[in-house]
């Protein structure tokens, strides 16, 4: 076991893991970050994307030793407080079914924003098409991702 | 028209805040204390094979191993509608990846590890994977023992044989009306697997407490009917329904695969063996395509008869399916679609002979759609291309066939009210039927596709359905039902209901996820039948409550209760047009009168519903008499597609779909089903490919190889339309569509790559491969199939 500290959702953290400990696993299971859902195992489906120091990756196919040191962001840490645009206009729109996709979409359309606040239907489908829904036919999220108010895109 | 004021609206889905910020809850997301255990499964590498030994010595003596159990732990059969299926396997094994047998231990990774050391014993036997080949004289039978497995009274398997269900129906007669045709066309359409694919893979956590409770939390979508079947495979033990309990969070998809019993019993098994420790079988992606249900493969072999003006005179049809080697729920598969095979048609003569035959492929069973889509691509390819043999247009023909109100359906119940010409008028409207258009493009082609569909609830006649209801201290309202929110958007339906006949607004009501200790019982989630029955029993519920209501009200002012009613969550009153008292004022805490005591009571409500008309008494030899179904759910799809004719590769420039709702309780919802669903049909007709190797192992249990649509897959443009004929015995008129969304999906492709490049595909999927090497090769016609690869 190494002792690895990492900031999540702002606050900063230690976890002791095996040097094969994937992050998904470490995130949700020594802390508690249920938003993150474990669907492919292989970074085929984007169910469990995180945000990795402002970028999106799938953490089923991260060792959890690789992230010491760096900063991490979860559904929960955009949840805390109020409930961003982004979120919001998937609300708005009834965007998702199941919603076992919903947390890994809304870290990926986060980062999509964050890059660029006004993309076109192309560049959603685009920056979106690592994650799979399987119940929308995905329209309702790109109308979503499209119709977010633009003032508070989030800046976590 | 009758003025909703929650009905009929798109109101924001209830679980959408949960699901948005990460707080739902899927079972995999409950946190079970540093006691749980994890199951590994050891499983079969044999497609076929008796099992002569298993040792679990070594397992068992690996440090953090709790327990090793085999099929001589649980040596019992279950099954939905036939006991065909064991925990583990007994003596034999029947495909690759069955379960022989599960080591528990305290972390995922001992429990993988000592998986590995235990060691089994087989001797191999002949396996068969085509349906055909299994029918033979000299087939190997996979079930020796079938004349004894228990069934429902509607299946007729045939021991020594794999026949596990034949459907047989016939009406008027169809010789005769092969005579009377002008023009006959006859021929065979292949559907291969196909996989759910939902997100979330199946789990299921078991514990058995040390008062001898039994609870399962599972992703599903049927937790009375996994109770039920729990307490009947381990009756046994000792079990009575009421010490097992059926916990259902949300579920990250269903589309079938989570309905009746699968690998959740073998938590619910293993957790008796641990006593007090929860235990957690949870399927990798691999297992989710191999050991839950797949969609059945079919061959089907058609021919149909027509008059020159297009009047149907006559049809006929094999369907040979291929159930795998359990098909408890898939022979209902093969039952409900065997009965209404002839799709949405008027047709006086039919003749349709069903098989439901075992294979050594891995179980099959129910998938959205429910047989209907595999009947769908071969009656709608093959109705296409008889109207444009005839000269006629095929809207036409459709609308010259298809079936009316009060016309009887190949049974012979009458069909219900339906809106289905005027589902083919708005869909040929909208993709401007008739309208011939060129690419600008030499090397592509433009072609139309149109399809019409019907699907009805697949159910035992007797299925039941009950809800209650309860207010809080400020007005709000708490349902508790156990249909199950998959996504359809179950929950705020239900929400909108009770909120009609209650006048409470949609933001003070919840509706809870089943727990079989509390809410009240629901057969189970599928066969789209949620809104319509649990509506009912829903709308039951609340119109007890606001009996009680007025009866408070006349105990406590002697106003008539007929002059009273409820408006913007208060008491009002025809007579006295001053008076109204909000709910929250007295329906917990009753109203004080001039003496000082109280009339009232906690306004609590109950309902249950029932269908008084089905009846699965029908003749064997010809499925007359009976009435099977509740009702049809009808519609029409269209397409317009561009052809690559150097790649073959298709794109979807815009695809049109109409279904009737009856009444849509929630327009969006039904709008996201038809966009859902229909995208998912695609999706088999296009490119989601299963393969086996010649040992029927599955070579692409994954999302690299097995593909599922992407955000840049989905067509250029997707065009949702409701009709509304209202369905008299459903809530406010609503009758279900969920899974039909995907049915026309794969003729509608088919119909329009023929009208596109001339290429008819009698095989799905229709990938880009195909229609090169046709055009390539110069080919009008394409059989070719591809499931199991050889050597």
């Amino acid at each position: 076991m190494k002792k690895i500290s990492f900031i999540l959702n702002g606050e900063k953290r230690n976890a002791y893991v095996e040097p094969n400990d994937l992050l998904v696993d470490v995130l949700r299971e020594k802390l508690g970050m249920h938003s993150i859902k474990y669907a492919c195992g292989r970074g085929d489906c984007g169910a469990c994307t995180i945000l990795l120091n402002g970028k999106g990756v799938r953490s089923c196919i991260i060792l959890a030793i690789e992230v010491d040191g760096q900063e991490i962001l979860t559904l929960e840490g955009l949840s805390e407080n109020k409930l961003t645009s982004l979120q919001e206009s998937f609300i708005d729109h009834s965007s998702f079914q199941c919603g076992f996709c919903a947390p890994g979409m809304i870290m990926s359309a986060t980062e999509l924003l964050n890059k660029n606040p006004n993309p076109t239907e192309e560049e959603v489908k685009e920056g979106l098409s690592g994650n799979l829904c399987r119940c929308t036919g995905y329209t309702p999220i790109i109308e979503a991702v499209l119709d977010v108010e633009k003032k508070d895109v989030d800046k976590k | 028209m009758e003025e909703f004021k929650f009905i009929g609206k798109s109101v924001k889905r209830l679980d959408e805040r949960e699901k948005v910020t990460g707080a739902a809850k899927y079972v995999d997301d409950i946190e079970f204390g540093p006691n749980l255990l994890y199951a590994e499964i050891i499983e079969s590498p044999h497609p076929h094979a008796l099992i002569k030994s298993i040792d679990t010595s070594e397992a068992e003596k690996m440090e953090g191993v709790v327990k090793v159990v085999t099929g001589k732990d649980f040596p019992y059969k279950f099954g939905l509608y036939m006991k065909d299926r064991y925990i583990f396997a007994q003596d034999r094994v029947r495909f690759i990846g069955e379960q022989v047998a599960a080591v528990i231990a305290r972390d995922p990774r001992t429990a993988q590890k000592a998986a590995k050391l235990v060691k089994v014993e087989y001797e191999p036997l002949q396996p068969v994977f085509d349906p055909i080949e299994a029918l033979k004289e000299d087939a190997v039978v996979i079930h020796p023992d079938l004349k004894n497995y228990p069934h429902v009274p509607w299946f007729f398997p045939k021991g020594g044989t794999n026949i596990t269900h034949r459907l047989k129906l016939r009406k008027g007669n169809a010789e005769k009306g092969f005579k009377d045709a002008d023009f006959i066309l006859e021929d065979t359409y292949r559907v291969p697997r196909y996989a759910h694919c939902c997100l979330e893979t199946h789990i299921a956590v078991g514990l058995l407490d040390y008062s001898g409770r039994l609870t399962v939390w599972a992703s599903t979508q049927s937790p009375y009917t996994q109770r039920n079947l729990f307490a009947d495979a381990l009756a046994p033990l000792g079990f009575s329904h009421k010490d097992i309990r059926v916990i259902a969070p949300f579920v990250g998809g269903g589309f079938g695969g989570k309905a009746g019993v699968t690998m959740e019993i073998v938590a619910a098994a293993l957790a008796t063996t641990v006593k007090g420790h929860p235990v957690k079988v949870m399927w990798r992606r691999d297992q989710e395509f191999y050991n839950t249900y797949m969609r059945q493969q079919v061959v089907t072999k058609i021919k149909v008869g027509v008059k020159k003006d297009g009047t149907i005179t006559a049809f006929e049809m094999a369907n040979y399916w291929d159930a795998g080697p359990y098909a408890e729920y898939g022979a209902n598969v093969v039952n409900a679609s065997g009965l209404s095979a002839t799709g949405p048609y008027r047709i006086p003569n039919v003749s349709i002979d069903s098989y439901c035959i075992y294979t050594n492929l891995p179980a099959a069973g129910p998938y959205r759609g429910f047989g209907y889509s595999e009947m769908s691509f071969s009656v709608e390819s093959h109705m296409t291309r008889i109207a444009n043999a005839i000269g006629m247009d095929q809207a036409e023909f459709r609308r010259k066939n298809g079936i009316k109100e009060g016309d009887p359906v190949a049974y012979g119940a009458p069909m219900n009210p339906n809106g289905l010409l005027e589902a083919i008028d708005k869909v040929a409207d909208e993709i401007e039927w008739g309208k011939k258009e060129e690419s600008k493009d030499p090397n592509k082609a433009i072609g139309k596709g149109l399809s019409i569909f019907w699907k009805a609830p697949a159910m035992p006649p007797n299925v039941t359905t009950s809800a209650f209801i309860k207010f809080n201290e400020d007005g709000s309202l708490n349902i508790l039902v156990s249909g199950m929110e998959l996504g359809q958007g179950y929950l705020t339906v239900m929400a909108q209901v009770a909120a009609e006949i209650l006048t409470v607004p949609i933001e003070k009501i919840r509706v809870e996820l089943p727990d079989t200790d509390r809410n009240p019982y629901h057969w189970q989630t599928v066969a789209s039948h949620v809104t319509w029955a649990s509506g009912n029993a829903v709308k039951r519920a609340a119109l007890e409550m606001r009996d009680k209501i007025f009866e408070v009200i006349h105990a406590a002012y002697h106003y008539d209760k007929d002059s009273l009613y409820l408006e913007d969550e208060k008491v009002k009153c025809k007579l006295h047009p001053s008076f109204e008292l909000p709910l929250k004022d007295f329906v917990i805490n009753g109203i004080q009168t001039e003496d000082g005591t109280y009339r009232g009571e906690a306004i609590v409500g109950s309902g249950a519903f029932m269908p008084e008309f089905t009846s699965a008494k029908q003749d064997p030899e010809t499925s007359q008499g009976g009435h099977p179904n509740v009702h049809y759910t009808v519609g029409a799809g269209a397409v317009k597609i561009e052809v690559d004719k150097q790649t073959g590769k298709i794109r979807i420039l815009k695809a049109v779909e109409a279904v009737d709702a009856g009444k849509a309780i929630n327009p969006r919802n039904v709008e996201h089903q038809i966009i859902g669903g229909l995208l998912q049909g695609l999706a088999t007709v296009l490119y989601e490919d299963m393969r086996f190797d010649e040992n029927g192992k599955i070579l692409n249990p994954n999302f690299t190889d097995y593909k599922i649509p992407t955000f840049l897959d989905i067509p250029d443009e997707v065009v949702p339309i409701i009709v509304e004929v209202p369905q008299p015995d459903g809530p406010f008129g609503a009758r279900g569509i969920a899974e039909h969304t995907m049915i026309p999906a794969a003729p509608i492709i088919a119909n329009a790559v023929e009208d596109a490049i001339g290429v008819r595909v009698k095989t799905m999927p229709i990938t880009a491969e195909k229609i090169a090497m046709a055009i390539a090769n110069n080919k009008k016609e394409v059989n070719d199939f591809l499931m199991i690869m050889k050597k």
